[in-house]
């Protein structure tokens, strides 16, 4: 489904990829972790084409995604900081990218799971942070595609909408799609994780499920199992 | 055969006593050529010309008639010289048609030309392809009325003037139209002449030209894309009223350039889109009054040696530059002109602006030494730089200034 | 593309400050007529204003419109649409935008007045055609700073910067060297540096049509034929056209090889 090979990515002398391989052929939830700057970002931005790799290919479906842009229709994205322009109102918002993307296959659904149906005719510019995070959500769940990428989806959602959110991810897994996530909120990890990809100096460190990673590092919880890889590297 | 003489002499002294005779030219008629009929006509006579194609060179005139063409008949030289040379008193030549009359780089080589007469009348002639059209020398009073002048003229040296004035007194020159030669109107020594309602475009040196000619009136004529519109040079106590100078364009091209005059009044004129309205060049006691300077690169340009002028009562629209101004003195007057380019303000409503106006920019300066820089106009930094120089004045004379600038445009009719 | 443009001319048309900008025309456009009286007047003061003014609007709004945006092109660029689209959409947005102010902000005032029946609708034409151009090119000019300038701050000085060196400080350098090197032969040399600048280009295509009586007193050839003919005319209109051309190409291709 996704291959990564040999990915370099340089930011003026800060080397971020030096030679990452990933081969992601199976369904389920896939967790991105790692230290900052270790290059999770840059990973799923190269992934998105939002980043262009300096060498290396990415292959998505069978197809090299240098220079394409259609590839992205299969693809849902949910960025990290959501900030739309201000003077549209959401249904606008929404309209604009179904525009984009010819279907949606859910909207009102997901307008309705979120609560977001008395917002639909505000400008995005008056919404607080959480509601902005809802929208996002819907934005990037609306169009049923067989790969989902959510960078830091928690970010500033109440606890009901996080337990939405949870209940949605698990049920996009079991319609049979791969989902790649990165987060810092380890519990989060701990519940929802097929597999984790662990990033360090711009190459996979580790990749295995939640428990090999803990007999991996001898460590009861994730969050101790992480920091001894860290302390072991850096030590 | 005496019996036959003495019978003509008296029918010719009876025929002249009694009236005139009429001679008839057509191309059928027992007359066929104007030189013939002009031969056999006695002081006095008429010769009428029928509707026709005339080849006709040289005819000399040299006694009182009256020659009339009907549907303006065509006297054609053919290019191989000159046409009409009047000799006589009280000639009038009205309603031909003459063309073709050749360049020459020896002899003025006229349509019609007049020696030392006086009275003539010249009047309602179309004069197509000319050398020189009508030339006038050594005159003492006559009319050039309603003819229409034109020539094909190139270059300034192979070129001949329309009308064409030399050592003459009390013309009248009127609503002649003139066109493509080198001076439309030409008056060398020539006084007490009224220049009237004439339109002269395109020539391509100047529109009406006066040299060392005194006491002259020209008013209500247009001067239209010409080299230069009028110019008046070496010659005193000129009257200019109600003239018009429009698009007189190009490097050395002025509305009306003044050079050495002295003493003339300037009232009611318009000058329209020329790249300099007035040129001042040694310019003294002249009033410049009621004028409308409307979109000229320059409206004025004082030069050297322009004393006790009076610049008043004038409209300034629009103008690239109301004034350029060499030297650092003053003694020219520019009062009570109204300004478009005015910025002040009327707090008293007396129609006078409170704070007076500077009409020369510094940057008319920079143009007059880098003209290159001229591409600069209206740039944002050449509008600060005239405002600095317009606050304290560095470059231009301190009293140049109108005191009283009007808020509003004067009405002249 | 067209996609894009629809979206954020819809959002900048919403604005507040359009609406500002609109105002500020109409009002300008109105008090210049109904206090002067003479529409070419008015026409010969808006060109004062519009030839500084309209770059100056172009490099804020675009520079701010890309900054303020940055966010939401981040989600657009993970949509299935070129990227060229996406800033080509958001550049003529902002640049559409605010043409659609200038026109409509100084069309209705005169109007109003006549301007189709007076002398005066060439030269006010032109003036609306060059503003048109120069927002068109300000605001390309400000996208490119934008995609090179990661910093804000710094990506807005340098669009002020450019504004300012372009509006005022190019043509004290130019008039500098005019007269520094005034022995030589300037023509071509003034010709070329006006050809550099497209705030002097548009200011002489309108002097060809307001100042062309002193703009012939020149009695070099070269200024002879580029004032006198239509040569002058079509050189700068094209000139105009690469100047415009030249920083939307740099937007594709600086956009096309970009990081986000």
């Amino acid at each position: 489904m996704i291959e990564v090979k040999n990915l370099y990515k340089k930011f003026g002398q800060n080397e971020v990829l030096k030679g990452l391989n990933l081969d992601i052929s199976n369904k389920g939830i896939f967790t991105i972790l790692g230290p900052n700057g270790s290059g999770k970002t840059t990973l799923i931005k190269s992934i998105l084409g939002m980043v262009i790799p300096d060498s290396g290919d990415i292959i998505i479906n069978g197809e090299n995604v240098k220079k394409q842009w259609d590839y992205r229709l299969n693809i849902d994205y949910m960025p990290q900081i959501a900030n739309f322009p201000s003077n549209l109102t959401v249904n606008e918002l929404f309209d604009m990218i179904i525009d984009l993307r010819i279907e949606e296959k859910r909207k009102d659904e997901l307008i309705k799971l979120f609560g977001l149906s008395e917002f639909l005719t505000k400008k995005l510019g008056t919404l607080s942070g959480g509601t902005n995070q809802k929208v996002n959500i819907v934005l990037s769940f609306m169009f049923d595609s067989p790969i989902i990428i959510l960078d830091e989806p928690t970010t500033g959602l109440d606890p009901v909408s996080l337990i939405r959110l949870k209940d949605l991810i698990t049920s996009e897994k079991e319609k049979g799609k791969t989902i790649l996530i990165t987060t810092h909120i380890m519990d989060f990890v701990e519940q929802i994780s097929d597999q984790i990809v662990f990033i360090l100096e711009g190459v996979i460190y580790f990749r295995g499920t939640v428990n090999e990673l803990k007999e991996k590092t001898n460590q009861e919880n994730i969050e101790r199992a992480i920091a001894s890889i860290l302390t072991d590297t850096y030590a | 055969m005496k019996q036959i003489i003495t019978f003509f002499i008296f029918l010719q002294l009876s025929l002249f006593s009694l009236s005139a005779k009429t001679i008839i030219v057509c191309s059928s008629c027992e007359v066929s050529s104007v030189s013939e009929a002009v031969s056999i006509a006695a002081k006095g006579d008429t010769i009428l010309i029928k509707k026709g194609v005339y080849n006709e060179q040289e005819i000399t005139i040299d006694k009182t008639l009256t020659i009339i063409g009907e549907d303006y008949p065509i006297i054609d030289a053919q290019s191989k010289s000159k046409l009409f040379t009047v000799i006589a008193d009280s000639v009038t030549i009205k309603g031909l048609n003459i063309k073709n009359i050749s360049p020459s780089y020896t002899e003025d080589l006229s349509a019609i030309r007049i020696k030392k007469q006086s009275f003539f009348h010249i009047e309602d002639n179309i004069l197509e392809n000319i050398f020189f059209g009508i030339y006038i020398e050594g005159c003492k009073g006559g009319i050039i009325k309603n003819n229409r002048v034109t020539a094909e003229a190139v270059d300034e040296f192979n070129s001949g003037n329309a009308i064409h004035l030399w050592h003459s007194k009390n013309i009248k020159i009127l609503n002649n139209h003139v066109e493509g030669a080198r001076d439309g109107i030409y008056l060398e020594f020539v006084d007490s002449t009224i220049v009237r309602g004439n339109t002269s475009k395109h020539n391509i040196r100047y529109g009406l030209h006066f040299m060392f000619s005194n006491d002259d009136e020209y008013r209500d004529n247009t001067f239209e894309n010409n080299g230069a519109g009028v110019a008046v040079m070496y010659s005193k106590r000129i009257i200019m009223i109600g003239n018009t100078f429009k698009k007189n364009w190009g490097s050395a091209s002025y509305g009306l350039l003044l050079k050495e005059i002295y003493d003339g009044e300037i009232f009611n004129n318009t000058f329209q889109e020329n790249t300099i309205g007035i040129n001042a060049d040694g310019s003294n006691r002249i009033n410049i009054v009621n004028n409308n300077f409307i979109q000229n690169g320059w409206a004025i340009k004082v030069l050297g040696g322009c004393y006790y002028n009076k610049f008043n009562k004038n409209n300034f629209l629009n103008n690239t530059f109301d004034l350029s101004y060499k030297g650092s003195m003053n003694d020219n007057n520019f009062n009570g002109n109204h300004w478009s380019t005015y910025a002040g303000y009327d707090l008293d409503k007396d129609g006078i602006g409170d704070v007076p106006y500077r009409p020369v920019k510094l940057f008319s300066y920079i143009v007059n030494m880098v003209p290159e820089s001229i591409v600069l106009l209206r740039s944002l930094f050449v509008d600060l730089i005239d405002f600095s120089e317009r606050v304290s004045p560095v470059f231009t004379p301190d009293n140049l200034l109108d005191e009283q600038p009007l808020m509003k445009a004067i009405k002249i009719d | 593309m067209l996609k894009i443009l629809k979206y954020s001319f819809y959002d900048l048309i919403r604005s507040r400050w359009s609406y500002v900008y609109l105002a500020f025309y109409l009002l300008l456009g109105s008090v210049l007529l109904f206090l002067n009286n003479d529409l070419s007047k008015a026409v010969i003061t808006l060109m004062n204003v519009i030839v500084v003014l309209t770059p100056l609007i172009g490099t804020i709004f675009g520079i701010m419109y890309y900054y303020s945006s940055r966010e939401f092109t981040e989600l657009l660029l993970a949509q299935p649409i070129r990227r060229s689209n996406i800033f080509l959409g958001q550049y003529l947005g902002v640049a559409l935008s605010l043409s659609a102010s200038l026109i409509i902000g100084l069309g209705i005032p005169f109007i109003a007045y006549g301007i189709f029946y007076s002398g005066a609708i060439w030269d006010y034409l032109t003036l609306l055609i060059t503003a048109t151009f120069l927002t068109l090119i300000f605001t390309a000019l400000a996208f490119n700073i934008a995609i090179s300038t990661e910093n804000r701050i710094k990506g807005f000085g340098y669009a002020i910067l450019l504004w300012l060196f372009m509006a005022v400080i190019y043509d004290g350098l130019f008039l500098l060297g005019l007269i520094m090197f005034s022995e030589y032969p300037l023509e071509n040399f003034s010709l070329f540096a006006t050809m550099l600048n497209p705030i002097d280009l548009s200011r002489i295509l309108i002097l060809l049509k307001l100042d062309i009586s002193a703009l012939m007193g020149y009695t070099g050839a070269v200024f002879q034929k580029f004032f006198g003919t239509n040569r002058g005319l079509i050189i700068s209109f094209s000139v105009l056209i690469i100047w415009t051309v030249l920083p939307i190409w740099r937007i594709i291709y600086k956009s096309n090889r970009k990081d986000f």
